[in-house]
């Protein structure tokens, strides 16, 4: 009887360890499945690199470059406010802060990850995107700055704890052997700590990123949503995650417009993809 | 002639009281070994020297340390001056994540005002020299110091140290992580370096004591029991327990 129970509990879980395994399978096959389709239409190259996004004229035209530079650019810019502040944050919190203020900081970027992003893209809405119009006298406020701008704020949570997590692991000894030789604080953290946790600092950056390009909600608030290959970050663009939430719900299943939506989640779950396992690189180099 | 003098030292962490009016002398160009069970405080003593016991909170401590003279336990102590002159070699080997050539140059790297390759590359080959290294590493120079092993390290650490041209050189239990052979050839290493530095050495190996030091202090939980010429506190202890445990009948 007791073997009986083993052996239930046993499959039982095996059974969990399987399923997301599956899942994710089923859901991958399926964007094959739909996404696919396209490429009996138009070719790979001119899909990915047409500058022409027309889904419902006709015939349709179906190239996500302007998309794809849309969401490069949000993210691009994200990253570049995102990586200063979030290192930083992540140096400062591990390295230089008094205890209590540590723990108020870690608290603060805790809160931060949990304000939802249609939260984040709404304030932004109201505050940002009229602030961006004034200072730089633009027709829009809502352009591809206003999202990068929201999106570092995505970003920096991620940044911040697994960077911090980087610079906790670096031995102690390292610190005193620099300590020791007369190096003063800023001497060993960016002579010693910053790069033994080089790689940790760099995985932090690619999952931040890694969140942004998949960030959907904000940046369609805020970005303007003009599929058109955009010449400076204060101009409107289109994000490839806005387009398929924009206009998935009116795609005629079937069509070429509804396969082509599913290709660009492929896409997505390429670059991803791509940027986790970068990611995951770092962090297994460091340990 | 005396070169760090300790006037009625004590140090609290907290309320432990770790130190208790410990009053001695340290000769240059000599070696001095403090022994003692674990926990008796030599590793916190040591760790006066160069003020290393500063990162902990709750720290208190009253008396006097004179170096050459001036009491580094005031609050106008310039601790980076203070390290360069005060190097200290840690129990296990802590080179940098960096290459060996960087490792040596990281004190001059951080104390110069502009530094020059050539004197850069003087600093290391000189260091490595002392340490006896330098026919070993010399076309190692860019490999990281991760991949030495565990004596080359310690080798590496101490010539690290030697780098930044100090006065006196602490180390705490510098030869615990390493194999007898190895702990042979770190001691000869000392011998040889007590002629240019003044050298304290916290162990808790009685048998290295013997062998390396000239004058040995004998401490207990915070107490300095005993000190004097090393010959004398092993064979003719004047203490009880200073007796009690160099024959092994504690600690």
């Amino acid at each position: 009887m007791r073997k009986f129970k083993e052996f239930i509990v046993e499959k039982l879980i095996l059974i969990c360890g399987i399923a997301s395994i599956f899942f994710v399978i089923l859901i991958f096959l399926f964007l094959l499945k739909e996404g696919l389709a396209v490429f009996k239409t138009v070719s790979l190259f001119k899909f990915l690199l047409g500058k022409n996004w027309y889904p419902i004229s006709e015939p349709p035209q179906l190239g996500i470059l302007p998309l794809i530079l849309g969401s490069l650019l949000v993210t691009l810019g994200a990253a570049i406010i995102s990586i200063p502040i979030g290192v930083g944050c992540a140096v400062y919190i591990a390295e230089v802060a008094p205890t209590q203020t540590k723990e108020i900081l870690k608290a603060g970027i805790e809160l931060l990850a949990a304000i939802p992003s249609v939260v984040l893209g709404f304030i932004g809405m109201v505050t940002l995107v009229p602030l961006v119009k004034n200072v730089f006298h633009l027709p829009t406020g809502l352009t591809a700055l206003s999202g990068s701008i929201m999106l570092a704020f995505m970003a920096m949570p991620t940044i911040v704890s697994i960077a911090e997590d980087a610079l906790y692991s670096v031995p102690k000894s390292y610190k005193e052997g620099a300590f020791a030789l007369g190096a003063t604080r800023w001497q060993t953290i960016h002579r010693v700590m910053l790069p033994a946790a080089s790689s940790g600092i760099l995985a932090a950056v690619m999952l931040g990123v890694g969140r942004g390009i998949g960030e959907t909600m904000a940046v369609m608030m805020i970005t303007g949503n003009a599929a058109v290959i955009p010449h400076s970050i204060l101009a409107p663009v289109r994000t490839l995650t806005a387009t398929i939430a924009a206009e998935m719900g009116e795609a005629v299943v079937g069509s070429e417009h509804y396969f082509a939506l599913f290709a660009i989640g492929i896409v997505l779950f390429v670059i991803s993809f791509a940027v986790n396992v970068t990611a995951d690189l770092f962090l297994h180099k460091r340990q | 002639m005396a070169k760090i003098i300790t006037k009625d030292l004590n140090l609290w962490y907290g309320g432990f009281h770790a130190l208790k009016n410990i009053s001695l002398s340290f000769e240059s160009n000599r070696i001095t070994a403090i022994i003692g069970p674990s926990g008796c405080g030599k590793s916190t003593l040591l760790r006066v020297f160069n003020r290393m016991n500063d990162f902990i909170e709750g720290l208190r401590q009253d008396g006097e340390v004179l170096i050459d003279g001036v009491n580094i336990l005031n609050g106008k102590t310039d601790l980076v001056a203070l390290r360069k002159r005060v190097g200290m070699v840690f129990q296990r080997p802590n080179p940098f994540p960096l290459s060996v050539y960087e490792n040596i140059v990281f004190g001059e790297r951080i104390h110069a005002d502009s530094v020059n390759q050539d004197t850069l590359d003087e600093v290391v080959e000189n260091s490595l020299k002392s340490v006896l290294l330098w026919d070993e590493l010399k076309d190692k120079l860019n490999k990281s110091a991760l991949m030495l092993s565990l004596e080359q390290k310690q080798r590496l650490c101490i010539a690290r140290v030697i780098a930044v041209k100090p006065d006196v050189l602490l180390m705490d239990e510098p030869c615990s992580a390493l194999d007898p052979q190895a702990t042979m050839r770190i001691e000869e290493l000392m011998r040889e370096l007590k002629n240019n530095y003044t050298i304290i050495i916290v162990t808790h190996s009685m048998q290295q004591a013997a062998r390396v030091s000239d004058d040995a202090g004998f401490m207990l939980l915070g107490e300095l029991i005993e000190f004097g010429n090393t010959d004398q506190i092993f064979t003719a202890p004047h203490d009880k327990r200073t007796e009690d445990y160099i024959t092994g009948r504690y600690g």
